[in-house]
């Protein structure tokens, strides 16, 4: 939530010149006001209690129940169990949680492929165009930003035709004299395929080292890697998201003194030394902004799955996002949904408050 | 003239001082001519990796499906084939196209969730800014709050509302869900708070009422925010997917949106006819790419201005 300090700012609501004055007879507020501001922000407060706050509330309640979604949550259809669904979930042997954490895993590699993959990308680009001397700065960030003003939708069905088996990018590939996977079929990791071509791992088989378990899934599919089309998909993502964090940096940049890198050089310092130890620390707070909408927004990835892989090719793809709308929607289990979803939350802040907590730390 | 002339003087002599110190300052955003080089062959080859899909993704929707997949990286269609836009618009009857019902649905809806969005966030944008009232604060509070639940959280809940509100599968449910809009609310507050408030004063002088000065005294000046929340509005909710997803199961009220990803998923399933939805992705590109190659600044000025996307 203080990410949005830069938005909260400007309500410190006691300077004279934006706000009116305090009424001068009395010094409350007056009626016509009153009316009139309960009235202007009515509607906001209403749908946003309508379906934001009720439905969180519902969802929860919705956790704790066996429910199949076709009788009111509230009447007789619905069985109370408790934390069961969090059980089945977190510790009991079962589909739902052997899916949940294969999913735990995909979604790990995802983001460790998204969030890096972003940054470093839009800051670069972020960089380049930020060049004075180059011509067309205007042309290049319109380019680098319009993907991501286009539909998920749109981007998935062309992202598909690319990564076909004989697609654009395997015969780009084919180019560098590599022969790319079956994006969408194969279903080995990367790690596990890289292994086996070393002769580190058996090509089938669990090796000895890899039989304990977490969470109910083997360590050797722990470190499989993501598959190729986990791959695809992040790469679609870092791609459809990167101009859009490109202008966050870019307004960071701008905001950058000259001064400070004009001492740096007459110290002495080089053109690496100066972007390390000058533009990086004094980007801190747009490089943790990006760092945590990417993280967030990563743990949600929903779209391009279901309009992509639907979780496949061996529930490579499946996320908790995805399982939760799967179970509740597809296997009519919507006390399991909503645990995945809340658990989801979970996941989300806890990233959110660590990723705080260590950026206020190096401050 | 002469000013110019003593300008290039002292130019020199200043570029002259600084060769002497063996290397000129040169800011990080300045590189040299040959750095310049290299950055500006990264840039192109940058926009062939932007670009490119989707000259890939127009070129190969005039190809025929064969076309398509034996030769996707031409960008010259070879034969040239209208086959694919003739099955988008829903003139092949092999294919349950209903291009107009879609397009319908998905102008009804954005239309609405902009129209609405606009006078909601208008009117809260007003109120936090320039209206004193008791439960002010919380209601901030709870405008910015509910921007940090992720919206995949709210897939499930969402849909129990919409079934308890009997919302299901109507218009109501696709449209009012979607003008909850903290992002639109800020801008607005931020873009009001801007307006100096001598000339409400003035006008509260001349007896106007706070109706008389949201509308006609305040509204002309925040014209670009407005113009902003507009077009964030269109985009968002002509681009949802997943909303639709859980609010709707009737066909007939399927987006443009929706009906391609059904199609993708049922009757043009798997790796072919590729042409056809090619054909349908554009032309649900065609709208947003418009507001932005005209509107483009207002795009980016939302995201200084919340400082979120």
């Amino acid at each position: 939530m203080t990410l949005l300090g830069t938005a909260a700012q400007p309500a410190q609501p006691l300077d004279p010149k934006v706000l009116p004055p305090k009424r001068r007879r009395g010094g409350s507020t007056s009626g016509t006001q009153r009316v009139a501001g309960w009235t202007f922000t009515a509607p906001a407060v209403i749908a946003i209690i309508v379906f934001v706050v009720v439905p969180v509330g519902m969802a929860l309640w919705v956790s704790l129940l066996k429910w199949n979604g076709l009788s009111s949550p509230f009447g007789g259809g619905a069985e109370f169990v408790g934390l069961d669904n969090y059980k089945r979930l977190l510790t009991t042997d079962g589909l739902l949680r052997q899916n949940f954490t294969i999913g735990l895993r995909n979604n790990l590699y995802y983001v460790l492929m998204v969030v890096p993959g972003t940054i470093v990308l839009a800051f670069a680009l972020a960089l380049m165009v930020n060049q004075q001397r180059l011509k067309g700065r205007g042309f290049f960030r319109t380019v680098f930003y319009f993907p991501s003003i286009t539909s998920a939708v749109a981007i998935t069905v062309t992202f598909l035709f690319l990564f076909q088996n004989s697609g654009v990018i395997n015969q780009v590939l084919g180019w560098f004299g590599i022969s790319g996977p079956k994006w969408f079929v194969d279903s080995r990791g990367l790690f596990q395929t890289i292994a086996e071509a070393l002769g580190i791992a058996p090509a089938s088989g669990t090796p000895t080292w890899g039989t304990g378990t977490i969470l109910g899934l083997p360590i050797n599919q722990w470190l499989a890697g993501p598959s190729p089309a986990l791959i695809a998909l992040a790469t679609m993502t870092v791609w459809a998201s990167s101009g859009t964090f490109m202008l966050f940096f870019l307004a960071g940049l701008q905001n950058i003194p000259h001064e400070v890198d004009e001492a740096a050089f007459i110290d002495g310092a080089s053109t690496w030394q100066r972007f390390r130890f000058v533009t990086v620390p004094l980007m801190k707070k747009s490089l943790t902004l990006v760092a945590l909408l990417t993280v967030i927004g990563s743990w949600q990835v929903f779209d391009s799955v279901y309009l992509a892989t639907q979780g496949g090719p061996q529930k490579t793809t499946l996320t908790p996002a995805f399982q939760s709308y799967q179970v509740s929607f597809k296997d009519g289990d919507f006390g399991g949904g909503a645990a995945i979803a809340f658990v989801l939350f979970l996941i989300i802040i806890v990233f959110t408050v660590g990723q705080r907590l260590i950026s206020r730390e190096k401050d | 003239m002469a000013a110019t002339t003593a300008d290039t003087a002292a130019e020199r002599t200043r570029t002259a001082g600084a060769e002497r110190r063996a290397r000129a300052y040169r800011p990080l955003g300045s590189w040299s001519r040959r750095t310049l080089v290299i950055m500006t062959a990264l840039l192109v080859l940058g926009t062939i990796l932007y670009l490119g899909p989707f000259l890939i993704q127009v070129a190969n929707s005039f190809k025929t499906d064969a076309e398509a997949i034996q030769n996707p990286a031409s960008l010259i269609p070879n034969p040239f084939s209208l086959d694919g836009w003739k099955a988008a618009l829903g003139m092949d009857p092999a294919f349950p196209v209903n291009l107009p019902r879609w397009v319908t649905n998905s102008v009804v809806v954005a239309v609405s969730v902009t129209i609405g969005r606009v006078i909601i966030d208008c009117l809260a944008g007003y109120a936090l800014a320039r209206i004193r009232f008791p439960g002010k604060g919380a209601a901030t509070a709870l405008i910015i709050g509910v921007m940090a639940v992720p919206g995949v959280v709210l897939l499930i809940p969402k849909f129990l509302v919409i079934k308890q509100l009997g919302m299901y599968d109507t218009y109501a449910g696709m449209i009012i869900p979607l003008l909850c809009d903290s992002v639109g609310i800020l801008l607005m507050r931020t873009a009001f708070m801007s307006v100096p408030w001598e000339l409400e004063e003035a006008a509260i002088i001349d007896g106007a009422g706070v109706m008389r000065r949201f509308v006609s005294i305040t509204m002309p000046l925040v014209v670009p925010a407005l113009i902003t929340v507009i077009i964030l509005s269109f985009q968002g909710s002509w681009n949802e997917f997943t909303h639709f997803l859980v609010a709707t199961s009737d066909p007939n009220l399927a987006t443009l949106n929706l009906g391609i990803a059904q199609l993708s998923a049922g009757a043009a399933k798997g790796p072919s006819l590729f042409p056809m939805k090619l054909a349908l992705a554009t032309l649900s590109m065609i709208p947003v790419a418009l507001l932005f190659i005209f509107f483009q600044r207002y795009f980016v000025r939302s995201i200084g201005t919340t400082g979120i996307k």
